[in-house]
């Protein structure tokens, strides 16, 4: 899925960039420069897993990992992106299987409206990377910058908890 | 955690089982298509031109500098809407657009909107509309209206609504008596998932199809017809996908909007909102201000309840005649009350517009009710707990509106549930710093720090009320083999979805049931709110099942020479209980044609009169809350360490749902008690952003713990009450009094800000 809207001389550039985005590289063209990481995957590139819900780098909905670092995709200029490697929650399962952290997100309950879904799970993927086995208060910590606003948190903190254990009992 | 739930042995899947989300494997993947991911080919861009100040007259409306921006392909003003000018849910008293010669009623009023190829040349072409304003000055202070000195600001007048509850003997004097003026900040709903709608237009120019993230399908597409003008019947709309809600998408934000430029511009239109946009964009919690005074004997037991209570509704109506209802006929609280003199006003000022959030007007009393309590007891010097079991309201009991209380009403059970629940371990000198308030910051001292405890306890009404009758429809199909349930209820994240799959595996005895597309093209289903959808669109889908159910025994009865009247479902099979022969149903389905349409009516209610008196609510839900905080006196930082709850809930249908519906709700609770307030200065919003708007991230989120009274509720079709809302109404109260509990002031106001706290 791409979309290709013509767009008026404005907001329209001659630069051709391209993205590595979870492994394939991406040109995006036609856009204009002002464009933010988060719009360009989500509307030029057919990514539309990281959401938008602030544009200030609060809520952490847009959560995708550049270069192993997890940032807020609404703060980063797409095309001051161009030779980093990009990560979104597409890129995450292999040919669509769950990763162990969305399955457990699914059967703790950690998902309702799902909407700060995608970018808490980026999010625990990245936590758990970097610390594998966190206690209570190092999960509350690491993901305070992703809002959930339906949840209040008990289900998602279960869900992390479980992949940490799964991970631990099968090393 | 502890809970009381789930039979062991159910078939998974099935009614009281923790059954998968039919759109979990899409959210957790990032495939779940909100109504921000949708597109269309050719499509465009839309965007609002909004009003900067909360009262003005405009002077002109000039759009050539929007035109003259390349990209820019329509523009709107009030002049482009072909049909009622105003929308609205009770009173259609909001104009699409403000137009010339009129005036704005609030800061963030609509006054044009464009389509262009770009967001970013929509924001160009806003800002090269030039509008010219006589700037008025705005009305803010409701109690302005209703002494009558303030402007008329409104052809319809400055009162929503005026409504007084006299009951009993209003003549009775407590010999002990406590009183109290509360208030309540202006809260969001802060739904995650923006609005968003994207209108296509028919070829021929008749109607269109819209996506939009709604409560309540049917009732946004008789607004939007109304509006541009066109039969209803020519508006298709579906349920985008809804990333929360909670009261925000009630109201009609951006769809007629979306639908005018899609019908001028003759191609597809997305308006996606921003964050501030949206904080302009739908109503919000009303602020109230509440007096209350109890009359008590000295026992300590209730006599009279006298309270005022006014509702700023800010611009435009909205919902806030009922919230006020609501408001004033929960006066009591879940207490017995024999007698009360109660005034209650909701008001239009200059402020942004209130309507549906969680809790609906109720969240405002119980605040008041439940800070008297606290007083209450002190006064007549028994506990917070005793003084609310010694008050507690049972089924039978006549409440302040005449009405017979006639639900299930465990309210001493929650309390003493509550109570029994362990109290969590006091803050240890070692703590982790990410758990004492002000977190590592470092700026609290744990030496410093003192813990409170603090109650609440609340009642809720369920479903809408005052003779409504928000009926909702379902249908369900079985064709070549297959089992598919239609509705038009709105999946916000509640999980109706999985509960409507729950409902058709249990009364059918499938394991596999296709959802079809939420949309218009089924009866409607009323709103995903005030606690009903379980009740009401369960119902409904149970009802059309059941019917289909009937329809399939006949016709197994007569292919295999089953008794008809034996047959019955036990687990995936049709059983002929005076032989015992059976049938699986997956095999019985197989070559059956059977179509079943079902509305669910719930009983009748009735108007209240000047009195207030009346069978206005259709049932209640309860809950109780006790809170434990700890609390910097110096800083005024509050760390929320356990909220214990035991709730009403007449049977868990699934125990995961109910525990995050529960969790999610007090979390909602504790950002009006510490942290959640839209600040309006002279009308308007000074704190339109998640950087100023605060909500509880992780960290603020306290352990949970949490008991379900399950005692079926007779009048519910699956037994169940509503559960969404009673969790974030008394948690506030109860985190309240357990700050006033630990610093001893008396905190009238929430959300408590830390200079009501140390100075």
């Amino acid at each position: 899925m791409s979309i290709n809207i013509p767009v008026s001389d404005a907001t329209q550039s001659n630069e051709i960039y391209s993205l590595r985005v979870n492994g394939q590289v991406r040109q995006v063209k036609d856009a204009w420069i002002g464009e933010s990481l988060l719009y360009v995957l989500r509307e030029r590139l057919g990514l539309p897993g990281a959401k938008g819900a602030c544009e200030q780098g609060e809520c952490g909905s847009c959560t995708v990992i550049v270069d192993d670092k997890a940032v807020c995709s609404c703060l980063v200029m797409a095309a001051d992106a161009v030779e980093t490697e990009i990560l979104t929650v597409e890129g995450l399962g292999p040919d669509g299987a769950l990763t162990d952290v969305q399955s457990a997100f699914l059967s703790e309950g950690g998902v309702q409206c799902g909407f700060c879904t995608p970018g808490f799970i980026v999010a625990v993927h990245h936590l758990l990377e970097n610390n594998p086995q966190p206690t209570d208060d190092e999960i509350r910590e690491a993901l305070s910058g992703n809002i959930c606003r339906c949840t209040g948190y008990g289900r998602i903190l279960e869900a992390v908890k479980t992949v940490a254990d799964q991970r631990r009992k099968s090393s | 955690m502890s809970s009381t739930v789930a039979a062991t042995g159910t078939r998974h899947g099935t009614l009281g089982t923790s059954a998968s989300r039919p759109d979990g494997v899409a959210k957790v993947q990032g495939g779940f298509a909100f109504s921000s991911d949708m597109w269309a080919d050719n499509m465009l861009w839309g965007a609002t031109l909004r009003s900067p100040h909360p009262y003005a007259r405009i002077i002109s409306i000039d759009v050539s500098g929007a035109y003259a921006i390349d990209g820019v392909t329509t523009v709107i003003t009030a002049s482009d809407v072909p049909g009622k000018l105003t929308y609205g849910l009770i009173v259609q008293d909001q104009p699409v657009f403000a137009a010339i010669g009129d005036t704005v009623r609030y800061s963030g009023e609509p006054i044009a909107a464009v389509a262009a190829d770009h967001p970013e040349t929509c924001q160009r072409a806003l800002a090269a509309i030039k509008v010219t304003y006589e700037v008025l000055t705005p009305v803010t202070n409701p109690e302005d209206c209703i002494s009558g000195i303030a402007e008329q600001i409104h052809p319809d007048g400055n009162i929503f609504r005026h409504q007084r509850i006299i009951s009993g003997d209003t003549s009775i004097v407590g010999a002990i008596q406590v009183e109290g003026t509360y208030e309540i900040g202006m809260q969001d709903q802060a739904f995650l998932g923006l609005e968003s709608a994207l209108a296509v237009p028919d070829s021929g120019g008749v109607g269109l199809e819209m996506y939009v993230a709604t409560q309540w399908l049917h009732e946004d597409r008789k607004q939007i017809a109304d509006c541009l003008n066109i039969p209803e019947e020519n508006i298709r709309l579906v349920l985008g996908g809804v990333g929360g809600a909670f009261g925000a998408r009630e109201d009609i934000s951006l769809q007629v909007h979306t639908a005018l430029l899609a019908m001028k511009s003759g191609r597809p239109v997305r308006i996606s909102y921003g964050r501030e946009e949206s904080f302009y964009g739908h109503v919000h919690r009303h602020p109230a201000k509440i007096w209350m005074k109890h009359h008590a004997d000295t026992n300590g037991k209730i006599v009279k309840i006298e309270a005022r209570m006014v509702f700023d509704g800010g611009a435009y109506c909205s919902t806030s005649p009922a919230v006020l209802v609501n408001g004033i006929t929960h006066t009591q609280g879940p207490y017995k009350c024999d007698n009360a003199i109660v005034d209650g006003w909701a008001i239009r000022t200059n402020n942004p517009p209130c309507g549906a959030m969680r809790g609906f007007g109720v969240v405002q009393a119980c605040f008041a009710h439940e800070s008297q309590m606290e007083k209450l007891a002190a006064a007549v010097g028994i506990s917070p707990v005793d003084i609310r079991l010694l008050n507690a309201m049972e089924t039978g009991d006549r409440m302040i509106t005449g009405q017979i209380m006639d639900s299930v009403a465990p309210v001493a059970q929650c309390i003493r549930e509550t109570d029994a629940i362990p109290m969590p371990p006091p803050m240890s000198s070692t703590a982790d710093l990410r758990t004492i308030p002000g977190g590592t910051g470092l700026t609290a001292q744990p030496s410093n720090i003192k813990r409170g405890v603090g109650w609440g306890v609340s009642i809720k009404n369920l479903m809408y009320s005052e003779g409504f009758d928000d009926y909702s429809t379902a249908r369900c199909r079985i064709s070549d083999g297959v089992v598919s349930i239609k509705f038009a209820t709105s999946e916000v994240g509640q999980g109706f979805t999985m509960l409507a799959q729950q409902i058709a595996r249990t009364v059918l005895g499938v394991d596999d049931v296709f959802l079809d597309t939420i949309d218009t093209q089924v009866g409607s289903a009323g709103s995903t709110s005030a606690s009903r959808q379980t009740w009401m669109s369960g119902g409904a889908v149970q009802a059309a099942c059941r019917a289909a159910l009937e329809q399939l025994f006949d016709h197994i009865a007569t292919k295999n020479s089953m008794n008809r009247s034996e047959l019955e479902i036990d687990r995936t099979d049709i059983v002929d209980r005076l032989t015992g022969q059976r049938v699986a149903v997956l095999a019985a389905i197989q070559g059956v044609d059977i179509d079943c349409t079902e509305e669910y009516h719930h009983p009748a209610t009735e108007d209240m009169d000047e009195n207030g008196q009346g069978n206005c609510h259709v049932a209640y839900a309860f809950v109780a809350h006790r809170a434990v905080v700890d609390v910097d006196p110096e800083l005024g930082l509050v760390k929320v360490v356990q909220i214990a709850t035991a709730q009403d809930v007449g049977r868990v249908l699934n125990p995961l749902s109910a525990m995050g519906q529960v969790e999610g709700g007090i979390a909602q609770g504790l950002g009006l008690a510490v942290m959640e307030e839209i600040i309006v200065k002279d009308g308007k919003v000074s704190n339109p952003s998640f950087t100023d708007y605060l909500l509880p991230t992780f960290l603020d989120a306290p352990v949970v713990e949490m008991v379900f009274i399950e005692e079926h509720e007779p009048k519910s079709p699956l037994g169940a009450k509503g559960i969404g809302e009673p969790p974030c109404i008394s948690v506030t109260p109860a985190i309240a009094n357990a700050i006033r509990q630990a610093i001893g002031k008396e905190l009238p106001r929430v959300p408590i800000r830390p200079y009501d706290i140390c100075l």
